[in-house]
């Protein structure tokens, strides 16, 4: 254990340029961020701001071309870290593997003992919602059910840190809020910390701690919202008088960066 | 829709059936070909006299061997050639024209460097067939969603991994298309070759049937020959099927 166990991720003046023939793209940054250890951090920004950018130098998906992204003290550099489970907005799940199968891919690839693996399986499909489906291939199941594998597929490899890109972007509003609230009991169950891509702001506010928000590309942090939100809270937040106030001030940061990105959209085309 | 396999069943019957009167009231004279009925019997009387089983044996040995070298070689390469951009582009022009090639026509030459055995045969099925699976396999691949990739690699599977048990499961269907092909290029390659020059396999007798008048060997050897290629398509369809069903396709 590091002695500052209650910082978990870091990223020190973090960049990311993309090299393309019609010239540099500078995607991201200069971006400064700490997540405490089990925290729910979730980030807001208009479109093409470097969200999904931001996520993918988390996960190792992608290397930063300045400075340091660190997970529990050791730095991610294009590798993949043990213990950081990704949640996708496309529909990842594998249409060849019925549900059981899909969930119980990631423990396979771990040689986890049948026993134990059957075990894991069954308590995420319990978990999920997806007891009778377990047969079903998600060719079968609705994009929110699907989805669900998507997050049991990766809540069943325990990770310690948990990415979402938009997880509920394809899905319908009622569906988003339902899910937002199983998100919140899974987060609670594991302890996990999760860090939640969203363009949706009530999404933000109604589940995250603290929002982080993005600016318009090349997408640095403008401003962090605590919202102070207890533990346990659901989906019912959004009744309480605070909610519409820290939508209320995510929206007021937005707005310009929004015409910003928007406008630039326009110009392009 | 058992009412369609009916309705499928009932079509080939009923071609059978004008042929058989058409051989009966001699619009087509017996010496030119004899009833359906007749090479039926002739079919059941020559598989069971087992003179021509060695010959038999041969071909559909032969062509399973093209066969499974044409998948395992055709996926394998498919792979590597997905994998190397530069290569890709390099042989793309080549798979684009290879089947303007007649493969047959090289047919002598693979006879003097190889001899006159089951190793040009089984060459010409080969190459007939590998393209098919490599174009066909490449085609699944290039559709793989790039969140699948990424799953992959948050999974941590090195890239014969990924291969193993994301993108080849992924293009399945595709890859199944380029087995069918394999299986029909394969009887083609290994008979066509018989036809041309052989001393045995079920392509020489039917030569050799042709050549001496013998209606009772030629007509059962040809609808043998049509009955395996049936047959093993029939049971990659039932594959194919289930595969489809499975993602929602069917």
């Amino acid at each position: 254990m590091t002695p500052d166990t209650d910082l978990h991720v870091t990223l020190r003046g973090v960049t990311k340029v993309f090299n393309s023939e019609q010239g540099d793209v500078h995607a991201l940054g200069p971006i400064d961020l700490d997540l405490r250890r089990g925290e729910f951090f979730a980030v807001v920004g208009p479109s093409g701001c470097g969200k999904s950018t931001l996520l993918e130098l988390l996960a190792g998906l992608s290397t930063v071309t300045e400075g340091v992204v660190s997970f529990e003290g050791q730095a991610i550099g294009g590798e993949i870290p043990e213990g950081v489970g990704v949640v996708f907005q496309e529909d990842a799940c594998f249409p060849w593997l019925n549900v059981s199968e899909n969930i119980a891919f990631g423990l396979e690839q771990r040689q986890t003992p049948a026993t134990k693996r059957d075990e894991l399986v069954t308590h995420a499909l319990n978990v999920m919602g997806l007891e009778s489906f377990a047969k079903s291939y998600p060719s079968q199941l609705s994009g929110g059910m699907r989805q669900r594998v998507c997050i049991a597929r990766t809540l069943v490899l325990q990770p310690r840190l948990i990415l979402l890109d938009e997880p509920f972007g394809a899905l319908d509003q009622q569906t988003r809020l339902l899910m937002g609230e199983e998100l919140l009991k899974l987060w609670r169950d594991t302890g996990a910390t999760v860090f939640l891509i969203t363009h949706a702001l009530d999404e933000a506010a109604m589940l995250a701690d603290r929002i982080g928000v993005m600016s318009a590309r090349p997408g640095r942090l403008i401003e962090t919202i605590s919202t102070g939100w207890p533990v346990d809270r659901d989906s019912r937040i959004v009744e309480s008088p605070d909610f519409g106030q820290v939508t209320a001030r995510l929206w007021q940061l937005l707005r310009e960066e929004s015409m910003k990105s928007i406008g630039k959209g326009a110009l392009r085309a | 829709m058992k009412w369609i396999g009916l309705l499928r069943l009932a079509v080939i019957f009923l071609l059978l059936a004008f042929l058989e009167t058409l051989c009966r009231i001699g619009v087509i004279d017996n010496f030119t070909m004899p009833p359906p009925s007749r090479i039926l019997l002739d079919l059941e009387r020559m598989l069971s006299s087992g003179k021509l089983n060695s010959a038999i044996a041969k071909t559909l040995s032969n062509a399973a061997i093209a066969f499974v070298l044409a998948v395992s070689v055709g996926i394998s390469a498919a792979v590597l050639i997905h994998a190397k951009r530069t290569l890709r582009e390099a042989l793309d022009p080549l798979f684009a024209t290879y089947y303007a090639i007649p493969v047959l026509a090289f047919y002598p030459l693979f006879i003097i460097i190889f001899g006159l055995g089951s190793a040009p045969k089984i060459l010409i099925a080969f190459m007939l067939g590998v393209v098919a699976v490599i174009v066909n396999t490449l085609n699944g691949l290039d559709r793989v969603p790039r969140v699948l990739l990424k799953s992959a690699r948050i999974a941590r599977l090195g890239q014969a991994q990924t291969a193993l048990k994301i993108t080849l499961p992924y293009a399945a269907p595709f890859i199944l298309t380029g087995v069918k092909f394999a299986i029909a290029y394969a009887l083609i390659g290994i008979i066509g070759s018989e036809f041309i020059m052989s001393t045995d396999g079920m392509g020489f007798e039917i030569a050799f049937a042709y050549n001496n008048f013998d209606n009772a060997t030629m007509y059962p050897l040809i609808a043998l020959v049509v009955l395996v290629s049936i047959s093993t398509n029939m049971l990659l369809g039932i594959w194919e099927r289930r595969i489809l069903t499975r993602r929602g396709l069917q």
